[in-house]
């Protein structure tokens, strides 16, 4: 199973200059240019821009994804990483399939945010931080989702699911793993 | 989950509740772009700022600053571009009240800015949205589209010389991002790091030009204030808090939700225990965070039988803050260590990193609260929390570090015997944990 990194923490690849440039569709590429066309400085669209690398990249930041932000920006491949370090959804290893973000603070955690992530990891088998073999699922604890009012909850990718219990938890999972449920990283 | 007005008639949520309440055709219906109209028939940019100072509104994200008083801080003969940003980066926990305004009437949101952008002069605005709240990005592209259709938006508005733009802009889980010179760090493509204050925003703020940063429930309160009048949606709350506010409420209660109610509302206790249903299994009422997990925490004792008033004023004599109306209903089943080492926890997540009291400091405030629970706390770690905090609250960068200092202070001043028994068992449960609700 596979640590996945937090913010703040020492970038997990190694800090080569990577050797090849990711490749995108037209179709992408015509989604890039939409948002680079909003900002009059280009840089500000490196957030936009890092969504969809990482969502065409197979859920992260790999080496290739970065030298073409870097180079579609203009700016260096240390300013990708240091902006892709600070933000929490962004990934610069690789993340599961599914990746099932629980919260964990206090409105959620009082309404027994606890026993969703005990069920996720009875069913799953890895803890908050980790990812199954198979790649399929990772596990996180994340802090407020602005959905109190429907706590317990958790987030697979870009889609909330709340008012959990146990059976519901169950239910989603199943939905995953028959692959009715949507990949996460839209 | 329960959507609605106590006290007054809904006004910042009396669309909310009909059907295809995010429709152009549905906002235009209930007086939509009616506001728009009126200041683009006669008003002038003065006129505008004007109405909104008398109106008494005050920053709806957590400050509660004048909001009238921030848009007369623009210089007005700058030859910079001029900014609106809204700041949709709402994280504060126990805070989800701008969520359901951009779900279910986002033109409202269109409308406010547009407005704001007249009366500053600004061309080209963004709408931060915190990254998770991707759905809502999705829903305001399409209700923006619709209004550049319908010549709401764009070149030329209402066939008038007035230009304008908004494009949403996704976040990507930062807390810190929220505080408005952060956001405009992340808006700019670098890390979400806080920024010296003064300049403020409003002389050189987003790419150093003059820039207003506005919650969304600031923004979404213009519309009316034009409509109504300055003066009229003052006078439906207090003298010194003017308007409605919305309450995210959550936790031990009945009815969770968001409710608007008038500014000055009087009766907190009659609030919890009869308009949101009471406490769930009724149980009894041990704690109350009222304005998100910043603002001081208040026992059972500071409201029932006190007649506590829901404004900014009312709030603060009642030993606490408005901050962001995150209302957190807290029964006897919660240890109030827990609940605070559950906030501490959140903040150190948080902590962008760039000053050194409140990077170090809340790393160290969890080491304390995680070696308690360990069972090898010390008699004197209450006051170990506070000498940590003490060099914390103040003296950080920006205030993330005083929102990280208040819970722990007012907690342990509050709820000392929580933090006693804790440390005297040995760290451990020592109530009965939180179930989950079934189905």
């Amino acid at each position: 199973m596979s640590q996945q990194f937090t913010p703040n923490n020492p970038l997990p690849q190694e800090a080569k200059v990577p050797q090849e440039m990711a490749v995108f569709s037209p179709e992408v590429e015509a989604e890039v240019e939409r948002h680079l066309a909003k900002y009059p400085v280009r840089r500000s669209a490196i957030l936009p821009l890092m969504f969809i690398v990482q969502r065409e990249r197979g859920g992260y930041l790999d080496p290739p994804g970065v030298a073409y932000l870097a180079d579609r920006l203009g700016v260096r491949i240390t300013d990708i990483w240091e902006v892709a370090t600070f933000y929490s959804m962004i990934n610069t290893e690789p993340v599961g399939r599914y990746h099932l973000q629980v919260c964990k603070t206090l409105s959620c955690k009082i309404m027994g945010a606890g026993r969703v992530t005990e069920q996720c990891t009875r069913r799953l088998g890895i803890k908050p931080g980790q990812t199954t073999e198979d790649g399929m699922f990772s596990l996180s604890e994340v802090e407020c989702l602005g959905s109190c009012g429907t706590a317990p909850m958790m987030q697979i990718g870009f889609d909330y699911y709340e008012n959990l219990t146990a059976e519901k938890v169950d239910e989603i999972i199943d939905r995953c793993q028959s692959g009715e449920l949507p990949n996460g990283v839209r | 989950m329960f959507i609605g007005a106590i006290g007054c008639e809904p006004l910042q949520l009396r669309r909310v509740n009909l059907e295809n309440s995010a429709s152009l055709d549905v906002y235009r219906r209930n007086r939509g772009y009616e506001a728009l109209r009126r200041v683009l028939d006669g008003m002038s940019p003065e006129d505008v700022i004007a109405e909104v100072k008398k109106s008494a509104l005050r920053g709806r994200g957590g400050a509660g600053f004048p909001t009238g008083m921030k848009w007369g801080f623009v210089p007005k003969d700058s030859p910079k571009a001029r900014y609106v940003v809204c700041n949709a980066d709402e994280s504060e926990p126990g805070t989800f009240k701008d969520r359901y305004l951009m779900e279910r009437d986002p033109h409202m949101l269109i409308e406010g800015m547009l407005i704001a952008a007249y009366a500053l002069g600004a061309r080209t605005n963004y709408i931060y949205t915190r990254g998770e709240y991707r759905y809502l990005i999705e829903i305001m592209d399409r209700a923006l589209d619709e209004a550049r259709e319908a010549g709401l938006l764009g070149e030329k508005i209402l066939g008038t010389d007035f230009n304008c733009e908004i494009y949403t802009h996704s976040g990507a889980g930062a807390y810190i991002c929220g505080e408005e010179t952060a956001l405009l760090n992340s808006l700019e493509g670098l890390r979400g790091h806080p920024r010296m204050k003064p300049p403020f925003p409003a002389v050189a703020g987003l790419y150093g030009c003059p820039t207003v940063v506005n919650n969304v429930e600031t923004l979404t309160a213009v519309p009316d204030i034009i409509l109504m009048g300055g003066e009229a949606w003052q006078k439906l709350g207090t003298e010194k808090s003017g308007g409605t506010k919305l309450w995210s409420v959550s936790g031990h209660v009945n009815r969770p939700g968001v409710y608007e109610l008038p500014m000055g509302y009087d009766d907190m206790e009659k609030f919890i225990h009869e308009d949101c249903g009471g406490m769930l299994g009724g149980r009894k009422l041990k704690a109350v965070i009222p304005g998100g997990s910043s603002v001081y925490i208040m026992p059972a004792s500071d409201i029932e039988g006190k007649d506590v008033r829901m404004d900014y004023e009312g709030l603060v004599a009642a030993g606490s803050m408005v901050g962001s109306g995150g209302f957190i209903v807290m029964d006897e089943t919660v240890d109030v260590f827990e609940s605070t080492k559950n906030l501490t926890e959140f903040y150190k997540h948080e902590s962008c990193g760039w000053c050194t009291p409140c990077r170090e400091g809340t790393d160290w405030l969890v080491k304390v609260f995680k070696r308690i629970e360990a069972g090898e706390g010390r008699p004197d770690d209450a006051q170990l929390l506070l000498d940590i905090v003490d060099n914390i609250e103040g003296k950080s960068f920006c205030p993330l570090g005083d929102a990280a200092s208040w819970p722990i202070q007012s907690a342990i001043k509050k709820f000392p015997e929580d933090f006693r028994r804790k440390v005297a068992n040995g760290g451990g449960a020592v109530h009965p944990k939180e179930g989950l609700p079934t189905a």
